[in-house]
């Protein structure tokens, strides 16, 4: 069965009366570049919180790598092999940035609760995430605490908690937020080669991240996804340039949309 | 020094001081002080694992103690009248047990959350277990509690633990194993995970990582080394008493914690050290002990929330760097008439208490190795004036502090070669 990394039926979220979610199909094969794009408030965020369990859906079914995750805790669907990033930094504040990392790597090596077992002495444990370390370039901030970090460094952080425990579907929710330009030109770089051969699932705002980036796009506007496919496909949909991309879509390295 | 020894070398330093100290110390009380300060070691560290380690504010810590405690004493009775051969030495350890089997049932439930509805819970089930006490006599033996004698199992290496010197030094073994168990089980998965779920329980389940689960094993940890405290009570006072597991012990282990400092391993061990010492030394020259240590607390709170281990470790960068000698200064301006102010407020306190409760006719007050007769007017006017201007100066004396403060701890600018 070649079932999808990530297989979303009919999700739908309302909160109280307000509908947010209003039904979102959606396909993504194992190993593509997905981004999400849309208006601030269209709903993104959201359908990373019910993709990731952190909220419980109102309709519809998860599937990831062929398996029903729909009622699934965050950490059961994190065991599974579905790592997510925040689009509000989301770390360890009072631990090193060394035991951040090391965080994201506990469960994946099998660790899991174990307390007769000492984490200085898993020499695996401790080279992995000093590998992770290089490769997200924080090795010189490894023994500060997470909470004295620079935002950016503190995103690029985000995303190396994200990736450590080898997941192979990886959702990121605006990684390159806030970030100068040569900032986001590091990161793309980072998520393009932490991703290399798994599923990437994003958010983004910046439209050159995401054509330089994204195998596939999906548009979500008011909690629907009102159009999916390649860059190009997607740059020349009208209904695409009429709900978000406005009048300029050729102007790919702008910030376009409601982004601010 | 210790740092010469290689990473054991704190651990060696600490058993070398644990065997020495009833050679300095050797009085008997001095050994029944000790004595106290290992119980109230075991049982602050354990409370650390939940409030400072794991982020689980705890109102009813006291109950995995005491009951711990009771089970010892229990077994302890059983020694005596049926001979269950068992060694003194393994009584700590069977109320570790019972405190364990206690943790796991309530910590089932009270762990779901942390924050409010925990400390709720816990301020509960330790109501709870304290009415339990006054209703189930036959265990908790009402009033006067249950009493047993630890010297009728079977010798150890030929002692009977007669001789306090013997408690002495199996409490400090125990002491030293729990606390060498409790800092080993915050290096392993499970404990490290505890402080990752403390800074950011949400975060913690997106790396595969249940909340509760980690509370979980961290309560029932704590539960566990305080059973073996509550047992390490019960052969050390052979009693034990409603008292041992209602609120009050419940709020002293916090206090003891608190102001240890719950940010650091050892803050527990300080507080349990200074407020053991406090309990034991400070009441037998004043009534209103428990008032200084209420004072002590409310002012950690406000002042120093990192506990006298913070306050320690806040010098660490300007020690490293050389210049906490250039701190010397300053906090003699600051520390000598803040001393001053504090001699006052407790002259005011005391000569207080005094003229309010004691027996007419007896006007002459005892502190600090004086007699004042309250009842003359000139003392209190040099009472209150002695810790205003204690005070005043003090606050004067303040942004000097400050300010050498910041140049000792500025690495940026004046550190450099500017
Ligand atoms: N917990 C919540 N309760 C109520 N409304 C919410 C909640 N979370 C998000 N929303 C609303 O859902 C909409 C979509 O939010 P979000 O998913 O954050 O958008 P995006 O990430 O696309 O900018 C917004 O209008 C927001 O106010
Ligand atoms: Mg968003």
């Amino acid at each position: 069965m070649s079932a999808s990394a990530l297989s979303l039926q009919g999700i739908r979220k309302d909160f109280g009366e307000t509908q947010i979610i209003r039904g979102v199909d959606l396909e993504i094969p194992a190993g593509e570049r997905h981004a999400i794009i849309g208006p601030n408030g269209a709903g993104k965020s959201t359908l990373f919180h019910l993709i990731s369990g952190k909220y419980s859906k109102t309709g519809g079914r998860i599937g990831l790598n062929g398996e029903d995750v729909t009622t699934l805790e965050p950490y059961a669907i994190a065991r599974k092999g579905l790592s997510r990033s925040f689009q509000i930094t989301n770390i360890f504040p009072r631990m090193t940035v060394f035991e951040n990392v090391r965080c994201g790597l506990l469960w994946s090596m099998g660790l899991k609760y174990a307390f007769w077992k000492l984490v200085g002495r898993q020499k695996d444990l401790n080279e992995r995430t000093s590998e992770i370390l290089e490769m997200i370039g924080l090795t010189d901030r490894q023994a500060i605490p997470a909470g004295v970090l620079t935002y950016a460094e503190q995103r690029t952080l985000e995303i190396g908690i994200t990736i450590a425990g080898g997941a192979n579907v990886i959702m990121l929710d605006e990684p390159t937020a806030g970030m100068s330009a040569s900032e986001t030109d590091q990161t793309v770089e980072l998520i393009r080669r932490v991703t290399e051969g798994k599923t990437l699932v994003m958010v983004e705002h910046d439209m050159g991240v995401v054509f330089d980036l994204a195998d596939r796009i999906s548009v979500l506007v008011y909690g629907e996804i009102i159009a999916t496919g390649k860059p190009e496909e997607i740059r020349n949909n009208k209904a695409v340039q009429e709900a978000y991309l406005g009048e300029a879509p050729e102007e790919e390295t702008e910030t376009v949309g409601g982004a601010h | 020094m210790p740092a010469l020894l290689g990473p054991f070398g704190i651990w060696i330093v600490c058993a070398i001081v644990l065997a020495v100290m009833p050679v300095i110390f050797s009085s008997p009380v001095s050994v029944t002080i000790m004595n106290q300060m290992g119980i109230s070691i075991v049982f602050a560290l354990s409370y650390n694992m939940m409030l400072g380690q794991g982020g689980m504010l705890s109102f009813g810590h006291a109950v995995y103690f005491g009951l711990g405690g009771f089970f010892s004493v229990h077994v302890m009775n059983y020694i005596e009248v049926d001979g269950w051969p068992i060694p003194l030495p393994f009584l700590p350890f069977i109320g570790g047990l019972f405190g364990l089997a206690f943790a796991i049932i309530i910590g089932s439930f009270s762990t779901r959350r942390a924050g409010t509805v925990f400390a709720m819970i816990s301020l509960g089930v330790g109501e709870l277990i304290a009415a339990c006490s006054i209703i189930f006599v036959v265990f908790f033996g009402g009033e006067e509690g249950v009493s047993g004698d630890r010297t009728m199992g079977p010798p150890v290496f030929g002692t009977e633990f007669l001789k306090e010197i013997e408690v002495y030094y199996l409490t400090a073994v125990i002491v030293f194993v729990a606390a060498a168990l409790m800092y080993l089980f915050s290096l392993t998965p499970a404990g490290r995970m505890a402080n990752a779920v403390r800074d950011n329980p949400e975060r913690a389940e997106f790396v595969g990582y249940s909340q509760r689960q980690v509370r979980f094993m961290s309560f029932c940890a704590s539960g566990f080394f305080a059973g073996i405290a509550g047992g390490l009570f019960a052969i050390n006072y052979e009693i034990l008493t409603e008292e041992n597991l209602n609120l009050t012990t419940s709020g002293w282990v916090l206090l003891m914690a608190y102001i240890g400092g719950i940010g650091f391993f050892i803050g527990p061990i300080v507080g349990a050290v200074l407020l053991t010492l406090l309990q034991t030394v400070l009441s037998n020259h004043t009534e209103l002990w428990l008032l200084y240590v209420g004072l002590l607390f409310v002012l950690t709170v406000m002042y120093v929330p990192s506990g006298l281990t913070g306050l320690m470790m806040m010098h660490g960068p300007a020690m490293k760097a050389g210049r906490l000698g250039q701190l010397a200064k300053p906090y003699m301006i600051a520390g000598i008439p803040l001393l001053v102010a504090l001699a006052g407020g407790v002259a005011v306190l005391e000569m207080l208490n005094h003229y309010n409760n004691a027996p007419v006719g007896d006007n002459v007050a005892h502190f600090f190795w004086m007699a004042v007769d309250t009842h003359n007017p000139a003392n209190w006017a040099v009472a209150l004036a002695v810790t205003a201007i204690g005070a005043y100066t003090t606050y004067r004396a303040t942004p000097q502090v400050r300010e050498a403060w910041a140049e000792a701890n500025d690495f940026s600018e004046k550190g450099g070669d500017r």
